[in-house]
């Protein structure tokens, strides 16, 4: 590789010592024994710019267009798990605590490198190279078997309990059958009290078990797998479980790492390892890792390597690791490009050999993967508030009794001892005593507790778990949602939390990234201006035969992808190289072939003799800007560490990669040094314009670079992306300078990044301007429409972009964001004050338009309406806006605009203006977006929602909800959100409902048993009750329930404000339904008591009948209110309704057939009589009347939209009065 | 309308039975304390000599046809207290292998040192009054077979079970039972056992095989053992003969009359609307965004 380098290199060498910490760079003497290695291997420019951007990142905007998204996105999660571990429910990122914790020492930024000293001295791991014993001598490090399941057989039984009974519901359950076992106060017998609780718990046990059965499973499949180790010298098989840290391993390609290793050398001469880490973070692309130089010689079998080395304590940040390697006394630092991480796959590499560092539980993929975060609902919130209401009422049903039993037995006090029912003396014992009394005061308190056993049902206990199961009905039906599926990404819509279902037909606010939420982030090259001649494909005829296949050993190579090309600009390079326009042009397709981290990959084809080139990298600009080049003549070929080869129009030249200059968020640029074939050396820079502009040279061309700047202007318009291209030949002793700097740079300890960040900035100056390359990236399929019909059904969509304000802009125009009628406040600030001013004037002027429209019209012009407001503020601005008191003008600012744009804003702004509106309205926000700089966002909304895109997977990890396109979103909110809210408002209150007649009931006929909690309905069937006789009919009905159909909520976005104004679920709806149900309770309960008063023919009924009566009357009553509120019937409701109410039967039959219960025979009794059937029917008529004519009245008068809606849906059928009393005909015939 | 339509006949239909049912009623614990012991009941009914016999007369409004039901009504007697309804065993009741099971009948589960059968509460405070019924000065024979449930008697209460060790308590509650019967012929037990699910309630006592005319006077000679008095309950005897719904209960026709006069009510109310003001139903136009010009 020698051969080809230009002679100014020198060849690679080590130094000799280890290396101080350097002071930075300027004041260094130029060191005179150490030569600069070259070798770029040893080049951690090269690495993944992760570490130095990461520990910076926090403060500062940066922007997406101007310069590709440089490799950056990553450092921005700590990529979510999905291990190849199958099944294991890794699948739950570690966000919610990772993150926030994450960012705190981000804002650290470079005290945090320094802190790295410490770590090698005091915490720091030792790890002796191919010595595992000595390495786990003084401290026992984890061995590498993995456990993701929760529990053993001994403890699963105590640890599954203990995490089932974190939640209330089971904890109140506890309670009142502990109560219940208590003598004095057992209400229902041991078995009735326990069961529902324990058949929970079983069947949650069950699911749970089963669900670590698996992962054991799993662990153990994991655990086995086999590994090359390196034992006694020799490479030998292995178990996964049985490597130890310090061992070294030998992976191969497509091999997956058995733990986090440091590599130590590869089938690569330069070190080099591509790995894949869709595993770990989800992105799909490869990455490159190197081994050292020190180690890259030396083969392990023959006991070459022994060393040590220092590293920080395991930690859960995937793109960050700290460590020094000490190899015969000479210590070098390792990054974070040295090290490879469980889970992932080496590519494209023969074989790689590394040393165990990190294994087990400790590596960075298990340290990751933790629970997502859970997030509740708004409904259930509402509700917990009705359910504080329901347990106020109960503790007054349980005050009422208990009073009236102590006034009871105070006014009876003398006969209690001899009342026949009573019998307070006990003679059966020799010494005549009280029998079961206590005194007043403590038959008080039992007589409430009591009563809270007997009317537990009033807090839905099952609602919680029938909420769970809906959800997960509803959750199938959302993924199963045809509507839905992306054709083109063949990715299913994904239901990741399971919780917050029905929130989604409450959105009020969608905050949506642009790049690839928006748009496809398919970029494509479109134009580009080269010396400010603009070359724009859209005014000349497109020529798209001319493409360059590459023929190396006979075989063609090409592009993957095709590039639309420009004529004139062909023709210029056809001219080649002479005119100083061609030049130009030579110039600037070379620095877009060369100016980038590209890996061109090389694919085969069924076509024999052709092979494709992949271009394979972290930022979709570059790919899109590498595929023009190779459209032009230019193909990038192949990509090493230290070199890269172009074929430039036929010929093939070698370039040396001499130094790299990632792409950080400061700069929002990134640069490249090439030794040329010509012995030159260039440096090709590329940036933002608003970077780049500060480097370029502009003393001369200066009318080029005025016309480059109106291109730039006139593309950003166009919704273009625009990166500024630049290049400057380096002389010698530049040259020289640079590399002696960038050298001991690269080999400082400590404040590396901040180091070398110094050194880019100074090389990248007094840029010569090639030109500006222009990018589409087109809009995702249906955007507009999804955007006019959300806007049309309330929601305010608010686009966060790091975009330029132009291209945040035009894309808003092109997505119908902005329409023209829009009057614009733009805010870019540089400073506080001026941010005060320009939100104080932008607030008067959105009063004055308002003002101005509200008096167009009082003067009946209604034709011009309102004047819609939009906002574009950027970035800056918003630094000095969020977390001071200028948010709250800002706030009031922003909801009177009905768009707002933000642009130029850094992931962690975007949360921040999401918890804007979230903290200060009770409105639901939503959040989309694709890539790692939204997760912010997307966990900071009430609802987060991923694109599961080109960016990778980090978004969809942390969100609630993922699909493949933006558009997705209409049917998600607008059909699946509205039946959503509306099952689960209506379940709700039914569940209430239901639960509180039942209740009422048992209330009643307290009253007339001395206040003693005699339950007439037998204690199975009170159990029963909710569990199975009117269970399942709510469930059924909270998944399969459509209120209307997906047409109808398509055609009318405006029934999604149902959601917003909470027709479904409010105080108004709760108190309502409760005074319903007193009402039907006291049917229920007087139809009975004055119709069996007098007796029948066998004298009066007794509580067993009597109760069988009841339980029938409300069993039956409950199941019929549903059937009349239900609207869409399916087989399934009808089976599941009327199936209730014959499985109710049955079991009241099997109940009664017990002769060792009290009521035995007495349904067979009860049903024998005609008084029976007259007064159920009597019963079920009279209690559903004031319901029914109420909502008759209210459905003729005062119709709502749904209302309306449906009746337009079926229209022609006839009035709905007559559809219910068919309804009831039906019902008839079913008894 | 339907409903109104259905509910109206029902209404007239039950109202009409009801109406047919004749019931006399006569109310006796208070006539039945001898002049001497007024204000004193408590003592004559516990005094074990006293003499308890009681004779009423009853008139037979109408025509009563036969079976005559022969009921005894207790008012204010809570046979659904929570402590009362527990205290029994029904295995006991069962099977005669059972008679030592007693659990549940505190505070009467054993006397005298061995188990009570039947044992609880409910079985000691057996209702012990009894009626002789005499028509013209003739006998009138008082069926007490069949007053309770066959599957009371073939399942519930076990006919090897014979009372034992019953009453022999300090304290005695009610009737003492024949210890040579078993418990499945003990009808009146039986009916006992069956406790009511209100505070007000009859028990039949027996039927009256016989038509009884109208204006004819019927005699009763009744025991009037059973302890209400300390409780201030009342004792009814009724006689009732009964229809398709049972007693007499005017309740269901009056309230299937009330409904369904309802429902008419509200199904013209509601064609009265629908004439005033029409609305054509599914119309887009009444959608609030299109009714109110500036949307929501």
């Amino acid at each position: 590789m020698a051969s080809g380098r230009p002679l100014l290199l020198p060849s690679p060498k080590t130094p000799a010592s280890p290396y101080p910490p350097r002071p930075p760079f300027s004041d260094l003497p130029k060191p005179i024994s150490e030569q600069p290695n070259p070798n770029p291997n040893f080049n951690p420019s090269m690495d993944r710019p992760i570490p130095y951007s990461s520990s910076k990142r926090s403060g500062s905007s940066r922007s997406k267009a101007s310069s590709g998204r440089n490799s950056i996105e990553g450092s921005d999660s700590s990529g979510p798990i999905t291990t190849t571990v199958g099944n294991i429910a890794l699948a739950g990122s570690g966000f919610s605590s990772s993150n926030r914790r994450r960012y705190g020492s981000r804002g650290a930024g470079s005290e945090g490198l320094a802190s790295q000293r410490e770590i090698s001295d005091e915490d720091a791991r030792l790890i002796y190279i191919n010595d595992p014993e000595k390495t786990n001598e003084k401290f026992e490090f984890a061995g590498n078997s993995i456990r993701t399941a929760k529990y053993s057989v001994i403890t699963f039984l105590p640890r599954n309990l203990f995490e089932q009974f974190h939640r209330v519901a089971y904890i109140y359950f506890l309670v009142i059958a502990i109560l219940n076992q208590l003598p004095q106060l057992a209400v229902f017998g041991r078995g009735a009290s326990i069961l529902p609780l324990a058949f929970v718990l079983l069947v949650t046990a069950i699911k749970d078990g089963y669900e670590d059965w698996r992962r054991h499973r799993s662990d153990r499949i994991e655990n086995n797998r086999m590994a090359t180790v390196l034992v006694n010298g020799q490479f030998e098989s292995k178990k996964w479980k049985n490597i130890r840290v310090g061992e070294i391993i030998r992976v191969c390609a497509n091999d997956t790492l058995p733990c986090d290793m440091v590599l130590l050398s590869t089938s690569d001469p330069t070190g080099v390892a591509y790995v894949q880490t869709i595993n770990l973070d989800g992105e799909s692309n490869l990455k490159t890792r190197y081994a050292k130089q020190e180690t890259l010689s030396r083969m392990p079998e023959e006991g070459g390597i022994e060393g040590l080395i220092k590293l920080e304590q395991p930690n859960r940040n995937i793109y960050g690791f700290m460590a020094n390697m000490e190899i015969d006394g000479e210590r070098f630092s390792l990054g974070p490009s040295n090290i490879i991480l469980r889970g992932c796959e080496i590519k494209n590499t023969t074989w790689a050999v590394g040393v165990a560092v990190y294994t087990g539980q400790e590596t960075k993929v298990m340290l990751n993967s933790s629970g997502a975060p859970s997030k509740r609902s708004r409904l259930e919130t509402d509700m917990n508030r009705e359910i504080i209401l329901l347990s106020l009422f109960l503790i007054g049903l349980c005050s009422i009794v208990s009073t009236c039993a102590g006034i009871w037995l105070r006014h009876h006090k003398d006969e209690l001892n001899l009342l026949p029912y009573y019998r307070k003396r006990d003679f059966s014992e020799p010494e005549v005593g009280n029998y079961n009394y206590y005194g007043l005061g403590l038959e008080i308190l039992f007589t409430f507790l009591m009563s809270v056993i007997v009317f537990q049902i009033m807090i839905p206990i099952s609602l919680y778990i029938s909420m769970e199961l809906v959800r997960l009905g509803q959750a199938y039906f959302m993924i199963q949602d045809a509507k839905m599926f992306d054709e083109a990404s063949n990715s299913r819509f994904q239901c990741r939390a399971l919780n917050i279902n029905e929130d989604l037909g409450q959105i009020k606010y969608i905050f949506s990234d642009k790049t690839g939420t928006l748009t496809e982030n398919k970029m494509e090259f479109q134009c580009a201006s080269i010396q400010g001649v603009d070359y724009n494909s859209r005014k000349d005829p497109l020529d798209e035969q001319d493409d360059h296949p590459v023929i190396v050993e006979g075989q063609v190579l090409r592009p993957k992808m095709k590039v639309k090309t420009n004529l004139e600009l062909l023709n210029v390079l056809r001219s080649g190289k002479e005119s100083e326009e061609g030049h130009n042009v030579y110039d600037f397709f070379l620095a877009l072939a060369a100016c980038n981290t590209i890996v061109p990959i090389i694919v085969e084809t069924q076509e024999s003799g052709v092979r494709l080139i992949d271009y394979q990298g972290e930022s979709p600009d570059e790919q899109a800007l590498v595929y023009a080049a190779a459209a032009y003549g230019f193909v990038l070929i192949e990509r090493t560490s230290g070199h890269i080869v172009i074929d430039v129009r036929g010929d093939r030249q070698r370039f040396d990669v001499l130094g790299m200059h990632e792409f950080d968020s400061d700069r929002k640029r990134m640069s490249v040094i090439v030794g040329c074939p010509d012995k030159t050396v260039k440096l090709f820079v590329k940036g933002a314009d608003s970077s780049m502009f500060i480097v370029i040279d502009k003393s001369f061309y200066s009318d080029v670079i005025r016309a480059t700047e109106t291109h730039l202007h006139d593309y950003s318009s166009l919704g273009l992306r625009t990166l500024v291209v630049g290049m400057r030949k380096l002389s010698g002793l530049e040259f020289e300078e640079w590399q002696s700097a960038y050298e001991q740079a690269n080999n400082a300890l400590m404040g590396r990044a901040s180091l070398l960040r110094a050194i880019a900035v100074n090389v990248e100056s007094n840029i010569r301007l090639l030109g500006v390359s222009a990018i589409e990236d087109r809009l995702q399929q249906g955007v507009p429409e999804a955007i006019e019909s959300l806007r049309q059904a309330g929601i305010k969509v608010w686009v966060l972009t790091g975009d330029k304000q132009e291209t945040a802009i035009s894309i808003g125009y092109s997505c119908k964001l902005l329409t023209s009628e829009m009057t614009q406040i733009i805010i870019n600030s540089n400073s506080k004050e001026s941010c005060r001013k320009s939100l104080e004037d932008a607030k008067a002027m959105a009063k004055k338009i308002s003002a101005l429209s509200a008096s167009a019209i009082n003067n009946g012009d209604l034709g011009s309406g309102r004047v819609p407001l939009a906002l574009i503020i950027d970035g800056t601005s918003l630094v000095y806006i969020l977390e001071t008191e200028l948010e709250n003008e800002l706030f009031e600012l922003a909801t009177g605009c009905s768009v707002v744009l933000c642009c130029r804003v850094a992931p962690l702004q975007k949360a921040g203006i999401v918890a804007l509106i979230k903290n200060r309205t009770d409105d639901m926000t939503l959040a989309i977006g694709d890539g790692a700089n939204d997760v912010s966002m997307i966990q900071m909304a009430d609802v987060g929602v991923g694109i599961s895109g080109q960016e990778g997977r980090q978004a969809v990890m942390a969100s609630d909800f993922a699909m493949g396109q933006f558009r997705f979103l209409v049917p998600l909110l607008l059909v699946h959100g509205h039946w959503n809210y509306q099952r689960m408002g209506y379940m709700i209150l039914y569940n209430f409902y239901r639960n509180a007649a039942f209740v009422m009931i048992l209330f009643w006929y307290v009253l007339y048993t001395a206040f003693t909690l005699t339950t007439a309905i037998n204690e199975w069937s009170s159990v029963l009750y909710s569990v199975i006789y009117t269970s399942v009919p709510t469930i059924v009905v909270g998944v399969l329930e459509k209120d209307l159909t997906r047409r109808t909520l398509l055609k009318y976005p405006q029934l999604y404000g149902v959601g917003h104004r909470q027709e479904c679920y409010n105080s108004r709806l709760f108190w309502l339904t409760m005074a319903d149900t007193l009402w039907q309770s006291v049917v229920i309960f007087y139809v009975p008591y004055f119709a069996y008063r007098h007796g029948i023919r066998d004298g009066s009924i007794d509580v067993s009948s009597i109760g069988d009566v009841w339980t029938m009357a409300v069993v039956i009553l409950v199941n019929l209110h549903l059937a009349m509120d239900i609207i869409r019937w399916t087989w399934l409701t009808h089976a599941v309704l009327w199936g209730s109410i014959v499985a109710t039967c049955i079991c009241v039959i099997i109940i009664d057939a017990i002769p060792q219960l009290p009521g035995y025979w007495a349904i067979f009794h009860v049903v024998s009589s005609g008084l029976f059937w007259a007064s159920l029917l009597a019963i079920l008529v009279t209690a559903l009347i004031p319901r029914f004519v109420i909502k008759v009245f209210i459905q003729h008068i005062r119709p709502c939209d749904v209302q309306v809606a449906r009746e337009a849906e079926k229209f022609g059928n006839s009035s709905e009065s007559t559809a219910v009393d068919v309804e009831m005909n039906t019902i008839r015939r079913e008894r | 309308m339907l409903i109104s339509v259905i509910f109206i006949p029902i209404g007239v239909a039950s109202l009409l039975a009801s109406r047919d049912v004749v019931e006399i009623v006569d109310r006796y614990e208070t006539d039945c304390i001898p002049a001497n012991y007024t204000g004193d009941e408590l003592s004559f009914i516990q005094d074990p000599s006293s003499n308890k016999t009681c004779s009423r007369t009853l008139t037979v409004p109408k025509h009563m046809k036969q079976p005559i039901y022969v009921y005894y009504q207790l008012d204010n007697f809570y046979q659904n207290h929570r402590r009362y309804v527990k205290s029994r065993n029904d295995k006991q009741l069962r099977s005669a292998d059972n008679a030592n099971s007693t659990s549940g009948c505190d505070p009467e589960d054993r006397a005298n040192g061995s188990p009570i059968v039947p044992c609880g509460l409910i079985a000691w405070s057996l209702f012990n009054d009894t009626y002789n019924f005499s028509l013209n000065n003739e006998a009138l024979t008082v069926n007490t077979s069949g007053i309770s449930w066959k599957s009371d008697r073939d399942k519930k209460f076990g006919d090897n079970v014979y009372p034992r060790n019953f009453q022999n308590g300090t304290l005695i509650g009610g009737k003492r039972l024949d210890p040579s019967r078993p418990l499945s012929e003990q009808e009146d037990l039986i009916v006992w056992m069956r406790t009511a699910a209100l505070p007000t309630f009859r028990k039949l006592y027996g039927k009256i095989e016989v038509d009884l005319e109208a204006n004819s006077t019927i005699s009763v000679t009744l025991e009037n053992n059973y302890n209400t008095y300390s409780f201030g309950g009342k004792k009814k005897l009724v006689l009732s003969t009964t229809r398709w719904l049972g007693g007499k209960n005017d309740f269901l026709g009056i309230a299937y009359l009330t409904v369904g006069g309802l429902c008419f009510f509200l199904a013209m109310a509601f064609i009265v609307v629908y004439l005033v003001k029409p609305r054509q139903l599914g119309d887009p136009s009444y959608l609030s965004w299109n009714r109110s010009p500036s949307g929501h």
